[in-house]
């Protein structure tokens, strides 16, 4: 692989929970485990996975809006885990984050112009009012919001116009990576479907690369160019859009595929569906060795045993932390209708 | 599947455009819906004219009688209410116009109430907010400092202030207003443990924000709507102290007056003279009832769920 942008070697976070007992060891809660990853310029991650799963974690960990326990990010060459708070906060004018939901990560009492105009006050505190406020202006239009709302509030705006002014404060300090956190599953449908189609067009206007979470396959289909599934935390599978979503290498990520509504009615009557047993299982006590043995239709003892690690199949960098991925490859159906 | 590419860049197209529908009317800020629905309240609206007439009065009206709060009227001692003499209220055992005493009484009061209003607030915002935003073992520390001072007795401290500060009342208020903050600390920390796990904090945080303009900018504004109901139902407590303090001696010191003084002058002669205590007790209660009354109004404007 090329030189990477963003390079993520075994993260991991940890939450320290709180104890039964003055005297129990206090739980801990694994929220993310030795994830690794690299990211190309101009490339857009896509992180799936069911709730709980640890993506959002993952996003904030990158950040270090939440701080990783172990394992290092490594940015432009340098390690942003390793920055002091400051040197921090200057590297954040290249990193930013929309949220999941618009209102809310929008501060009720300030202005349209004060909430997109904030990461430019740092990160370029010598501008004089007039300029910050054209910057401002300019990124609106980016954006698609009309330049008359400028002094409004959040909550005279619709989800979608929140969104938009979420992306327009993302994007104001001309940032390269920018972590998009399920920024369209609180949207209608509709709404989802302008939200995607500008982050696309600002993906390639403004050379962003983009880390896009979603639990919504067929969004994060539409925009990524890999994709990353995660479950409890671990990367189970990784690899080009196309191979992923054609000839998934993990029974996780088949299972996912599966669960995914189609829009066309005969297509989703014909096709299989693998359903999962029960829930996923507690992140502070995961089964030992392959978390997802416990709800997996080929599961066999050896998973038991130990972590299975990522190995490459079909030989590219599409990889896959099953011990029987070329199985799961081979097969294709078959699991299916064992499972069903 | 073809058809569902094409099907979809057509829909695509239609989906380019700006989102541009503009929200009706002038921008409106929470505060400005606030104050739409404090004005649509009538009790508030009431209590607001009632306690710009009292303040009016206060600060205009010495100017206007031909007595003052010091001087004895040596023709008019123990006089009733007459408006012949022009002494409204009647005069006290010493002559003095009790009109004057009393318009002069409650500039003190009022005075004195948003001089230890303001302290209190100032310092039970910052503790607050700081003590909740930083969390963990600060947090731990300023609040149990916080119950350390609660659970010390207020007089004993405001006799102890007393003996520091002499007679200066307005340092002593002030100094009262230092012992007030503790509730607003408390309630401004618990306002801010829930604003910071807020989404617009941790995105403030992700545009390198640092803690104390995040404070300052984010966390701060948001607090207005408890902090400011919670300041007027304050501001008729330190009042009522203040009367306490005074009835007891700790006040306002003779000649100036102040409405406890007045109050507690009046109840000794409640026999004899009532119109020493009716006339102080009235602008009391009048005001009492108006920051209750607004405070209640604000309550529901800021937070108008909850009523």
């Amino acid at each position: 692989m090329s030189e990477a942008l963003l390079s993520v070697q075994n993260l991991s976070t940890v939450f320290e929970l709180r104890a039964r007992s003055p005297f129990a060891k206090a739980p801990k809660l694994k929220a993310v485990s030795d994830v690794s990853f690299d990211l190309k310029e101009g490339e857009t991650l896509g992180i799936v996975g069911e709730s709980g799963c640890g993506k959002s974690t993952l996003g904030r960990s990158i950040l270090r809006l939440i701080e990783p326990t172990a394992g290092r990010v490594v940015w432009q060459g340098r390690e942003l885990t390793d920055l002091s708070a400051e040197e921090m906060r200057k590297a954040r004018r290249d990193l930013s984050i929309i949220f999941q939901d618009p209102i809310a990560s929008l501060d009720p009492r300030m202005t349209v112009a004060d909430i997109i105009g904030e990461p430019l006050r740092v990160a370029e505190p010598s501008l004089d009012r007039k300029t910050r406020r054209q910057r401002v202006l300019k990124a609106m239009e980016e954006v698609g919001l009309a330049p008359e709302m400028i002094n409004r509030y959040p909550h005279e705006f619709s989800g979608g116009q929140a969104q938009r002014i979420g992306i327009a404060r993302a994007i104001i300090t001309e940032p390269k990576l920018i972590v998009c956190d399920e920024p369209v599953s609180a949207l209608d449908v509709s709404i989802q479907a302008q939200i995607i189609n500008l982050l696309r067009g600002l993906k390639e206007r403004l050379g962003l690369t983009l880390i896009f979470i979603s639990h919504d396959l067929s969004v994060v289909r539409l925009v990524s160019d890999r994709i990353l599934v995660l479950y409890l935390g671990r990367v189970v599978e990784i690899g080009p859009r196309g191979d992923v979503f054609a000839r998934p290498a993990h029974p996780y990520t088949r299972a996912l595929l599966s669960a995914a509504p189609i829009p066309d009615p005969d297509v989703a009557r014909s096709r299989k569906r693998i359903p999962l047993q029960g829930d996923p299982p507690s992140p502070i006590n995961p089964p030992s060795g392959c978390a997802f043995r416990t709800r997996c239709p080929i599961a066999r003892d050896v998973c038991a045993k130990e972590i299975p690690p990522l190995i490459p199949v079909e030989g590219g960098t599409h990889r896959s932390a099953c011990l029987f991925a070329e199985e799961v490859l081979r097969s294709g159906d078959d699991i299916a209708s064992a499972s069903v | 599947m073809t058809l569902y590419v094409d099907k979809r860049e057509a829909l695509e197209k239609r989906f380019l455009v700006p989102d541009t529908e503009m929200p009706a009317g002038k921008p409106r800020s929470l505060m400005r819906d606030a104050m739409r629905r404090l004005r649509a309240n009538k009790a508030a609206v009431g209590a607001i004219i009632v306690l710009s007439l009292i303040i009016i009065l206060a600060v205009l009206g010495p100017y206007f009688i031909p007595y003052d709060y010091e001087t004895p009227d040596w023709g008019a001692f123990r006089a009733p209410p007459d408006f012949a003499s022009g002494h409204y209220f009647g005069t006290d055992q010493n002559g003095r116009d009790l009109l004057a005493r009393v318009l002069y009484g409650t500039r003190v009061s009022l005075t004195v109430a948003i001089i230890a209003t303001s302290v209190s607030v100032t310092v039970g915002v910052l503790y607050g907010s700081v003590a909740g935003f930083v969390g963990g073992r600060t947090d731990q520390a300023m609040m149990r400092f916080v119950d350390v001072m609660y659970a010390l007795p207020y007089l004993l401290f405001v006799i102890l202030l007393m003996v520091m500060f002499g007679r200066n009342v307005f340092l002593l208020f002030a100094a009262i207003g230092l012992l007030e903050w503790l509730t607003m600390a408390r309630i401004v920390r618990g306002q801010t443990l829930s604003l910071k796990e807020r989404e617009f904090v941790e995105a403030a945080r992700a545009s390198g924000v640092s803690t104390l303009p995040i404070i300052l900018r984010h966390i701060v504004p948001n607090l207005v709507g408890p902090v400011v109901i919670y300041a007027t139902l304050t501001i008729p407590e330190i009042v009522i102290t203040e009367s306490f303090l005074s009835y007891l001696g700790f006040g306002v010191q003779e000649p100036l007056t102040s409405l406890g003084t007045l109050i507690s002058e009046g109840a000794s002669v409640i026999q004899v003279m009532p119109w020493l205590l009716f006339f102080p007790g009235a602008v009391l209660v009048s005001l009492l009832l108006s920051f209750a009354f607004i405070g209640d109004g604000l309550r529901d404007a800021f937070d108008p769920k909850d009523r």
